[in-house]
C-alpha cells in the first residue's frame, strides 16, 4: 500500500522540491530551500546591516542611517566608521563559511574545518612573526599570514597521512597541532615589544574592532576572487563527495581538485586572519548549519557562505552590545556559540562509532 | 572478436607491493567478462588500472590503441563507468539527485541540464527500476535498493563501458540474480560488461568471457564451457571440486568435494 502510495505521490514532491529554469534550450535546476535560504540570509543580512548602522555610543535614528547612506546627511561615524564593519561581517563570514565547507568535504568530516585543524592559528602565527620579527606593514602581514596558514596545512597533511588519508586522523592531528600553534603563538606575542604585543592581543581572539574601508579593499579583493574560483569548481567538488573512486571515474581531476580546495580555503582562512585575527567557529558551524537549512546532500558551499555571513554579522552585534559601552572582540562570541556546538559534534561522533 | 580496451604488460602495485606483473588482457566488445579469482589475486587493482585509478608501473592501459593516461578526465568518463565496492552517499542525497551525479561527465562549467541529460537521468532510473523511490533519500533505503541505485548512476553517466567490482557483494540471493540479468540485458543492448564477481557459478552462468586469475596474473580466459574445469579450480582457487553441468543453464557448476 505505501509503496503505491510512493509512486503517486513522487512527481508531485518533485516537482515542488525544484525549480527549473530554461536557459536556451537548457536547464538550469535550483532547489526550492536554496532560494528560500538566499531570500531569507539577504533580508537578514540587510537587517543585522541596519541595525549595525544604527548602533553604537548612540543610537542613529532609521533617518539618519538613510540620510547617511545616500549621502543627503553626511555621518562620518555611519558611513566610515559602522558601515566598512558591517560589511566586513558579511564578506569575512561567507568567506570562513566557504573555506569550512572547503575542508568539511576535503576531509569529509564536519569537524574538519580550518579553525579546529589549526589553520587560522597557523595563519596568526605567521602574521604575527612578521609583525614581531620583521615589523612588516598590513600587505606584508596578509602574505605572512598565507604563508603561516599553508606551511600548517601542509604540516597537518604529512603527519596524518599513512596509507591513504583519513579525514577523522586528521581532524585529531590537526586538533593537537592547533594546540601547539596556539601556545607559539601566545609565546610570540609575550616576548614582542609591548606596543606590537598590544596590537596583537587585542586581535587575538578575532575581532572586527576598528575595521575601516583601506583594511578592506585588499582582502575583498583576494576574497571575490577565491570565492569565483571555487565557485566555477563547486560540481566538482559536490562530486568528489560519492568517494575518490567515482570522483576519478566520473572525470574529476582529483589531486588538481585538492591542490585548489586548500589553496582557496587556506587563503579564505588566512586574508581573514590577517585583518581580524583568528575568529574561531563561524567555519566549523556555518556549513552544517547551512547545509541542514538548505537540506541540500552533501557540505555545499552557497548555503555555507550566507549562513557564515549572518551568523559572523549576528556575533559582532553581539559582541558589541553585550558589555556595552565595551566592545568585546567578536571572536569571544563565536567561541562561546561554536564552543557549545563542538562539545555536541564531539559527542555525535563519538556516539557514530 | 573485436576489442577496443585493452591491458598491454601492465606491472600494477601500490608502491612497493607488486600485485601484477606484465599483465596482458582484451576486453571482447559487447561481451560479459566476468573476473574471477580468490581474495588478494589483483582483480580489483586491474578493474581500477583500467579507469586510470592506478596508473600501471610499466606498460599501459589502451583504448582504440591510445593509451588511457592520455584522455582528458571527463572524456574517459565518458567511455568507462566503474561502479566501486565503497562509493559514498552524501549525507542527505535522494535517489534522483544521485543517479543525477553520474552526468557530471557530460557536463560544462556550469552544469546547465541539456534535455539529454535528463533523458539519461529518466531511463538509467527506469532501467535499474529505481524510480518508484526517486526522491526519496539513499541513505533510507535498503541494501538491494541502494545498489540499484548506484548501478542507475553508472548507466545515467552512458557510457559504452561498465565496469563493476563486486556488485552483488552484500546483496541477498534474489537481488544477486536480478542485478546480474540486468547486467546481462544491458549487454544485449550492446554495452560492454566487466565484472568482478566473487560466485564463481553465478560467474559461468551470466558471463560470455571468464577470466580467472592468480597471483595477479591470468591463470586461464575464455568462454566458462571452455575454460573451466576441476584443475583449473584446484589451480585458481586451490579447491577439490566436481564439475557438473548447471540444472538450469547447462553451464558448468563446481561444487566443491
Amino acid at each position: 500500500m505505501t509503496g503505491a502510495q510512493k509512486t503517486r505521490e513522487t512527481p508531485v514532491a518533485e516537482q515542488t522540491s525544484t525549480v527549473r529554469v530554461p536557459v536556451g534550450g537548457r536547464a538550469w535546476f535550483v532547489q526550492r530551500r536554496i532560494i528560500g535560504l538566499v531570500v531569507g540570509c539577504v533580508v537578514a543580512m540587510l537587517g543585522l546591516g541596519f541595525v549595525g548602522l544604527s548602533y553604537g555610543t548612540s543610537w542613529a535614528t532609521p533617518g539618519e542611517v538613510f540620510g547617511a547612506l545616500t549621502g543627503l546627511e553626511p555621518s562620518v561615524v555611519i558611513a566610515e566608521w559602522r558601515a566598512p564593519r558591517v560589511v566586513a561581517g558579511i564578506l569575512f563570514g561567507a568567506a570562513l563559511g566557504v573555506a569550512g565547507a572547503i575542508f568539511q568535504n576535503l576531509t569529509r568530516n564536519p569537524m574538519g574545518s580550518p579553525d579546529i585543524i589549526g589553520l587560522d592559528a597557523g595563519a596568526y602565527t605567521g602574521a604575527l612573526l612578521v609583525m614581531t620579527v620583521f615589523a612588516g606593514a598590513s600587505v606584508t602581514v596578509a602574505f605572512g599570514a598565507v604563508a603561516g596558514g599553508l606551511v600548517t596545512a601542509a604540516l597537518v597533511y604529512s603527519l596524518s597521512r599513512s596509507n591513504g588519508l583519513s579525514g577523522m586522523r586528521l581532524v585529531v592531528i590537526g586538533i593537537a597541532v592547533n594546540a601547539m600553534v596556539t601556545a607559539l603563538n601566545n609565546w610570540l606575542v609575550l616576548r614582542a615589544e609591548l606596543e606590537v604585543a598590544m596590537a596583537a592581543v587585542g586581535w587575538n581572539s578575532g575581532s572586527l574592532n576598528g575595521i575601516d574601508w583601506e583594511d578592506l579593499v585588499v582582502p575583498f579583493t583576494v576574497i571575490a576572487v577565491l570565492l569565483t574560483v571555487i565557485g566555477l569548481r563547486a560540481s566538482a567538488l559536490q562530486q568528489s563527495a560519492l568517494g575518490d573512486s567515482i570522483a576519478v571515474s566520473t572525470g574529476v581531476p582529483l589531486e588538481r581538485q585538492r591542490l585548489l580546495m586548500v589553496l582557496v580555503g587556506v587563503g579564505c582562512t588566512a586574508t581573514v586572519t590577517a585583518v581580524a585575527g583568528p575568529v574561531m567557529f563561524v567555519a566549523l558551524a556555518a556549513p552544517q548549519i547551512g547545509r541542514r537549512l538548505a537540506k541540500a546532500p552533501g557540505v555545499p558551499l552557497l548555503p555555507a557562505a550566507l549562513t557564515g555571513a549572518v551568523l559572523l554579522q549576528f556575533a559582532d552585534l553581539v559582541a558589541q552590545m553585550l558589555l556595552a559601552p565595551v566592545s568585546l572582540p567578536v571572536g569571544v562570541v563565536t567561541t562561546a556559540i561554536g564552543g557549545g556546538y563542538l562539545i555536541w559534534l564531539l559527542a555525535q561522533e563519538v556516539r557514530r562509532r | 572478436m573485436t576489442t577496443r580496451l585493452s591491458a598491454r604488460d601492465v606491472t600494477l602495485g601500490y608502491g612497493d607491493r607488486v600485485v601484477s606483473t606484465r599483465l596482458t588482457l582484451d576486453v571482447p566488445d559487447g561481451a560479459f567478462t566476468a573476473v574471477v579469482g580468490p581474495n588478494g589475486c589483483g582483480k580489483s587493482t586491474l578493474l581500477r588500472a583500467f579507469v586510470r585509478l592506478l596508473t600501471p608501473d610499466e606498460g599501459a592501459v589502451t583504448l582504440d590503441s591510445r593509451s588511457v593516461s592520455d584522455l582528458p578526465a571527463k572524456g574517459l568518463a565518458r567511455e568507462l563507468a566503474f561502479l566501486p565496492q565503497d562509493p559514498l552517499a552524501p549525507e542527505g542525497i535522494t535517489v534522483r539527485q544521485l543517479v543525477a551525479r553520474g552526468r557530471y561527465p557530460h557536463q560544462s562549467l556550469l552544469a546547465l541540464w541539456t534535455p539529454d541529460d535528463e533523458r539519461a537521468v529518466a531511463e538509467a532510473m527506469v532501467t535499474a527500476e529505481v524510480e518508484d523511490f526517486a526522491d526519496r533519500q539513499v541513505a533510507e533505503l535498503s541494501g538491494g535498493q541502494r545498489q540499484r541505485v548506484w548501478v542507475a548512476m553508472v548507466l545515467a553517466q552512458d557510457t559504452p563501458y561498465l565496469l563493476l567490482d563486486e556488485p552483488t557483494s552484500f546483496l541477498d540471493i534474489t537481488h544477486q540474480y536480478r542485478l546480474l540479468a540486468l547486467l546481462s540485458r544491458l549487454r544485449n543492448e550492446g554495452r560492454t560488461v566487466i565484472a568482478v564477481l566473487h560466485d564463481i557459478n553465478q560467474a559461468c552462468r551470466f558471463a560470455d568471457h571468464l577470466v580467472a586469475m592468480k597471483d595477479g596474473r591470468v591463470a586461464a580466459e575464455g568462454a566458462a564451457a571452455d575454460v573451466v574445469d576441476a584443475a583449473l579450480i584446484k589451480d585458481v582457487f586451490d579447491l577439490p571440486s566436481v564439475i557438473v553441468a548447471d540444472p538450469v543453464s547447462g553451464t558448468p557448476m563446481v561444487v566443491p568435494e
